[in-house]
């Protein structure tokens, strides 16, 4: 493998500079450093998490993948003497890998991709991409770089090797490949004992030599068709196998490479899996939990679903996203210390200093509390320190015992949402989160119709639904469901009866029947519908009671414990709500940012001398901001000598009220050279561009004509 | 009867020759008569050309092989510059000579050289008083290098004053090569598509050890009578042979039938082709896969075939973008008003009717677009409002890597990017839902 390991020192250093940029905003924050270390620890956790949650996923993936290599590797080498294998024509194994659209996330499944082969299969794996290949030369090129250099990496302990490769280099042929594939597997097999078993043990005798192409789509046909015909010719001597990294469908391939050149291989699918199920992994794992102490906000949480629902489909940009929110977080608001593991943070709250109980007080959450308290406890609070941290202490213990309960909660009423019609309430959990974070959800309208349907269930899927319940309640960590527990329990004894007692009446109702069969017809017809009449409706009443109890006991524990997190003392610190830094950073609008910098220059000057109301043009603005203002009244086309009188007149309008008398129809010279300078910023930016259709004009390019 | 007689070689050896090339000995005698002895000098350049796989690199190698006449093989795709391809040949001559002597690494720029050093070659060793053949395979790609390289092989027996044949092997015609500023014609000889009856005979030639020939016979007249309709490459043709022979065994091996049962056989092997022509031949699924496939007797079904994955998932942005796309390639300038805004005036339908709604847009294919009318089309698709975002134009560009959008002339950094919609109706139907 060939990995560049930072060396730690430099690392340190960054970091320390890292803690005094923590620092810098205010200068009244507290404990930036223990901030800092912090939210180092924390991440470091995420990040781990993550990356083991990467790896499960993609496990069965790679798993298969493997297995083919191996395959087609065996296959290459057992049976050269059976008639089939001499007549059949010689196909290259192909790996046709659908990875989705989530184009950033692929680079991470490639490296972990070819980690694992080279752990498993093949030390000789070369990873190229479209824009490193816009011929078939290029392609060559990178293929033996990658491919020689591996080799060094492997034993780079002899110099000859390296000035062979070296010369090699000059020509970048396939035969050239195929003597040094040649040499290498030679070597391997002459290799002193101590060598083989680091190197054999692994990888077979001639192992195969693995092409990725990372983005399939982007490559031009004829580098693939010349690849693979070159490489088709000579893959009895060099076993090659290429993986094709697809991002939309695989009919990509059909289209890409015309039948003469797809029958030189053989191609298998292997689809990963969905990013959007991947993301539901990642926020089951990290949000979900209460291994974490730090959490997300209702409007934060959307915000990041949405880009990635409607921007990239990308895990790895949410990740991104989410590791931001952990710094901001950390960065912007100073009781952060207490976001760690409830121990340490008990721990560090009788540390606290003076200022951040201050700080404490004038938390939003904290004065609510405050005030709904007895009027001495009020003082005692409000002044006393040590009393203070005595209750943030408990506060932070219900906190924590909110989460328990909550996830636990969230999920059963999942499992009840899940199952309904239509699903009101979203069919994935993390929509029901977000329904829960953002208000009280037994409030809303979608909650009634959801538990209007779940009353209509029908039996057997509340008593598996019941069974799930309790079976989350039981894995739970939260010590107070027992109770909980319990009652499911008895519901679902209770449901049993039922079908007892059904089967019983049904005995009742036929031996009936029997009895009555001897009295005459008409009788019979009456007798006959009023048990009907009799029997659904109370036999239907029984379950239905018990449904209704089933029902509203969950509606109680919803009200109980799915509390939304803002009306919880001290949520403050451990959620992270401004969802408009998030959205600044992660959803940019640069048009509309240059927008806004050029008609109202105050809002990023913060000039006082620049506040204009409404749409009169300041001849205080910088020369960009008046230019570019006067163009937007400009059609398509702007003829410049009207755009530098108008200019000119704006520019002249305060500071040349004596001046104007002098020279009213020549323009200054200083004034002309601002222009001039005004409209090729305005040139550079993409703004206008020079037009051949009219001399002495320019062609605005932004939304013409508006 | 042997076809084959020439005064200079031995008659074993021809014999031997033509049992090699079944269906190709007037092609050969053809060579044979202009090659003339070994000392003789031969035609400067011979050209070569007939379809894929009519045996033209084939006839070419056993030719040269079996007869044991100097020659370089060269195949001018693997060689995709005219350095790599000339040093190729150098080096080929150094290895084909008769003392091994160490090959070393000669540098070779442009054709001068290669010239001078031909020359160096071919005088250091035995090769005077025989004809060099060097064989130029898919020599279509001599047409992309430097404009010299062609007529200079063609006559490479005048420039270099030695015994030497060029023979170039191509799929097209010489018209098609024929540089402008005129060059030295070759010889051309056109090799033609070998008939089904060629075919039969020489895939039958290649019996499996354990079964007779005529039984091989048989199965392979059921394979051509299923495929020639569609292939009559001879190499596919052989892949599905050995593909599909041991299901045709099947009966025999396990004795419901016997070698001569050939009706039985048929009926047992006949919609198995038919299955494999829909699916191992347009590689839907790869032959392991169908080899495996057979083993366990699974159906086909099971394997769902490339095609089979045509759904993309798009974030939800992106599919409003490619719908917006589409509609801007496939819908006039002029409709834009129509369609996409609230208050737009009274249509007068007759008029514009009757002009052009007669060529359907479709079949005129996509029609470039600026990025502007794009963004405003998603404007007015999307149900709320769309804020222009660094994302939205991200992801216009990711599309264009995926191949689904393609920009169009854009070599004015300045000017708005244009675009095309390349994706097709179904797919935007598919996505739309």
């Amino acid at each position: 493998g060939c990995f560049v390991f930072k060396p730690s020192p430099k690392k340190r250093r960054v970091s320390q500079k890292t803690v005094n940029h923590f620092g810098e905003r205010k200068d009244d924050s507290e404990d930036t450093e223990l901030r800092f270390v912090t939210c180092q620890s924390l991440w470091n956790e995420i990040k781990l998490e993550t990356e083991q949650i990467q790896e499960d996923l993609n496990k069965q993936l790679f798993d298969n993948l493997v297995s083919f290599l191996r395959r087609s590797h065996s296959e290459l080498q057992e049976k050269t003497t059976e008639w089939t294998c001499q007549m059949k024509s010689r196909e290259i194994p192909t790996a046709a890998l659908v990875l989705g659209v989530n184009v950033t996330d692929h680079d991470l499944t490639f490296r972990s991709l070819s980690e694992v082969l080279q752990n498993n299969i093949t030390p000789y794996i070369a990873l190229v991409e479209a824009k490193d290949c816009p011929g078939v030369k290029n392609l060559m090129q990178k293929l033996m770089g990658q491919l020689m250099n591996c080799y060094i990496d492997v034993d780079s302990l002899e110099d000859e090797d390296y000035v062979q490769v070296s010369q090699n280099r000059i020509r970048c042929s396939m035969s050239s490949l195929i003597n040094w594939y040649e040499s290498v597997t030679k070597k391997t097999d002459s290799e002193t004992p101590r060598k083989k078993r680091t190197s054999s043990s692994r990888h077979w005798q001639s192992p195969p030599v693995v092409v990725i192409f990372k983005d399939m789509e982007s490559f031009t046909t004829k580098v693939l068709q010349d690849f693979i015909v070159i490489s088709s010719q000579h893959i009895r001597e060099f076993p090659l196998v290429l993986i094709f990294g697809i991002a939309t469908s695989p009919m990509i391939i059909h289209s890409l490479l015309p039948h003469s050149v797809s029958s030189l291989l053989c191609i298998e699918l292997f689809q990963s899996l969905s990013s959007k199920e991947h993301l539901s992994t990642i926020i089951d794992k990290l949000l979900l939990t209460d291994r974490f102490p730090f959490k997300l906000g209702e409007k934060v949480l959307q915000v990041l679903i949405n880009i990635f629902l409607y921007h990239d489909f990308s895990v790895q940009n949410f990740i991104k996203g989410f590791q931001l929110c952990v710094v901001e977080h950390f960065y912007s608001q100073p009781l952060s210390i207490l976001c760690c593991q409830l121990v340490d943070a008990k721990k560090r709250v009788n540390s606290l200093s003076h200022n951040q109980c201050e700080n404490i007080r004038r938390l939003p959450s904290f004065r609510r509390y405050v005030e709904s308290q007895a009027s001495e406890k009020q003082i005692a609070l409000l002044t006393t320190d040590s009393y203070l941290k005595e209750i943030i202490q408990k506060l932070l213990e219900d906190l924590h015992v909110y989460h328990e309960n909550y996830v636990s909660v969230l999920r059963c009423l999942h499992v009840f949402t899940s199952s309904l019609p239509k699903y009101p309430l979203g069919k994935q959990i993390r929509e029901l989160h977000c329904a829960c974070l953002e208000n009280q959800v037994w409030e809303t309208e979608e909650y009634e119709s959801s538990l209007q349907l779940a009353r209509m269930l029908n039996k057997s899927d509340l008593v598996t639904m019941l069974q799930q319940c309790v079976e989350i309640f039981v894995s739970s960590s939260g010590k107070e469901f027992d109770k909980t527990i319990e009652k499911l329990k008895e519901f679902l004894t209770q449901f049993q009866q039922l079908d007892d007692a059904f089967q019983e009446q049904d005995v009742s109702v036929s031996s009936q029947k029997e009895l009555q069969k001897k009295t005459d017809l008409y009788h019979l017809q009456k007798t006959l519908l009023e048990l009907k009449e009799s029997r659904r409706s109370k036999k239907l009443t029984k379950f239905e009671m018990l449904r209704f109890e089933v029902v509203d006991y969950i509606d109680g524990l919803v009200r109980n414990y799915l509390v939304p997190a803002d009306n919880k003392t001290l949520h403050e610190i451990v959620y992270f709500n401004t969802a408009s830094v998030l959205r600044e950073h992660l959803n940019a609008a640069p048009r509309t940012a240059l927008h806004t910098a050029l008609n109202n220059p105050y809002w990023y000057l913060k000039n006082q001398a620049l506040k204009s109301d409404g749409g009169s043009i300041s001849n205080k603005a910088p020369d960009i901001c008046i230019a570019y203002k006067l163009h937007l009244e400009c059609g398509r086309l702007i003829n410049l000598v009207d755009w530098l009188e108008a200019f000119s007149t704006v520019v002249m309008a305060v500071e040349g009220q004596n001046a104007d008398a002098g020279s009213s129809d020549q323009v200054d010279d200083v004034i002309h050279a601002r222009f001039i300078r005004a409209v090729s910023e305005l040139e550079l930016l993409g703004f206008i561009k020079p037009s051949k259709q009219k001399t002495d004009h320019v062609a605005r390019l932004t939304w013409g004509g508006c | 009867m042997p076809n084959l007689e020439h005064p200079a070689y031995p008659a074993a050896t021809l014999l031997h020759l033509e049992s090699l090339v079944p269906c190709r000995e007037s092609q050969v005698s053809m060579l044979l008569s202009i090659f003339g002895e070994r000392q003789q000098f031969s035609f400067p350049s011979i050209f070569i050309y007939g379809h894929t796989s009519s045996g033209k690199t084939y006839v070419m190698e056993t030719l040269l092989n079996t007869l044991q006449l100097p020659h370089v093989f060269v195949n001018c795709v693997e060689y995709f510059t005219s350095r790599l391809l000339l040093e190729e040949i150098l080096i080929q001559l150094q290895s084909c000579s008769s003392e091994a002597e160490q090959t070393s690494h000669v540098p070779c720029d442009n054709f001068n050289d290669f010239v001078r050093l031909f020359k160096q070659a071919v005088a250091s060793q035995e090769l005077q008083d025989q004809t060099l053949y060097i064989v130029l395979d898919r020599a279509e790609q001599l047409r992309e290098m430097e404009a010299n390289v062609l007529p200079a092989f063609l006559r490479l027996q005048e420039l270099t004053d030695r015994n030497v044949t060029v023979v170039l092997l191509s799929e097209i015609v010489w018209e098609l090569f024929r540089p402008n500023t005129g060059c030295f014609e070759p010889f051309t000889l056109y090799f033609p598509d070998y008939s089904i009856g060629h075919l039969q005979k020489i895939l039958s030639q290649n019996h499996p050890p354990e079964y007779s020939a005529d039984f091989y016979a048989a199965y392979i007249n059921i394979l051509l009578g299923v495929f020639y309709m569609v292939c009559r490459d001879l190499k596919e043709l052989q892949h599905l042979a050995v593909l599909n022979f041991s299901k045709y065994c099947e009966p025999v091996v396990s004795g419901e039938a016997n070698e001569r049962d050939t009706r039985k056989l048929w009926k047992n092997i006949e919609p198995h082709l038919k299955k494999a022509m829909q699916t191992v031949y347009l590689r839907e699924i790869s032959s392991s896969q169908w080899e495996r496939l057979q083993c366990e007797d699974g159906e086909p079904g099971q394997l769902k075939g490339l095609s089979a994955h045509t759904h993309v998932e798009l974030p939800y942005y992106s599919k409003f973008l490619l719908i917006a796309a589409y509609l801007a390639s496939y819908n006039p300038v002029r409709t834009d008003k129509r369609f996409f805004l609230k208050h737009h005036g009274k249509i007068r339908k007759t008029n514009f009717m009757k002009k052009h709604e007669k060529t359907s847009n479709h079949l005129l294919g996509p029609k470039p677009f600026p990025l502007d009318r794009l963004l405003a089309i998603l404007y007015s698709i999307v149900d709320n409002r769309v804020a222009p975002t660094a994302n939205i134009f991200s992801q216009i560009t990711s599309l264009v890597t995926l191949q689904l959008l393609t920009m169009v002339g854009h070599n004015d950094q300045l000017d708005g990017p244009r675009y095309k919609c390349t994706v097709s109706l179904d797919f935007i139907r598919a996505i739309a839902r």
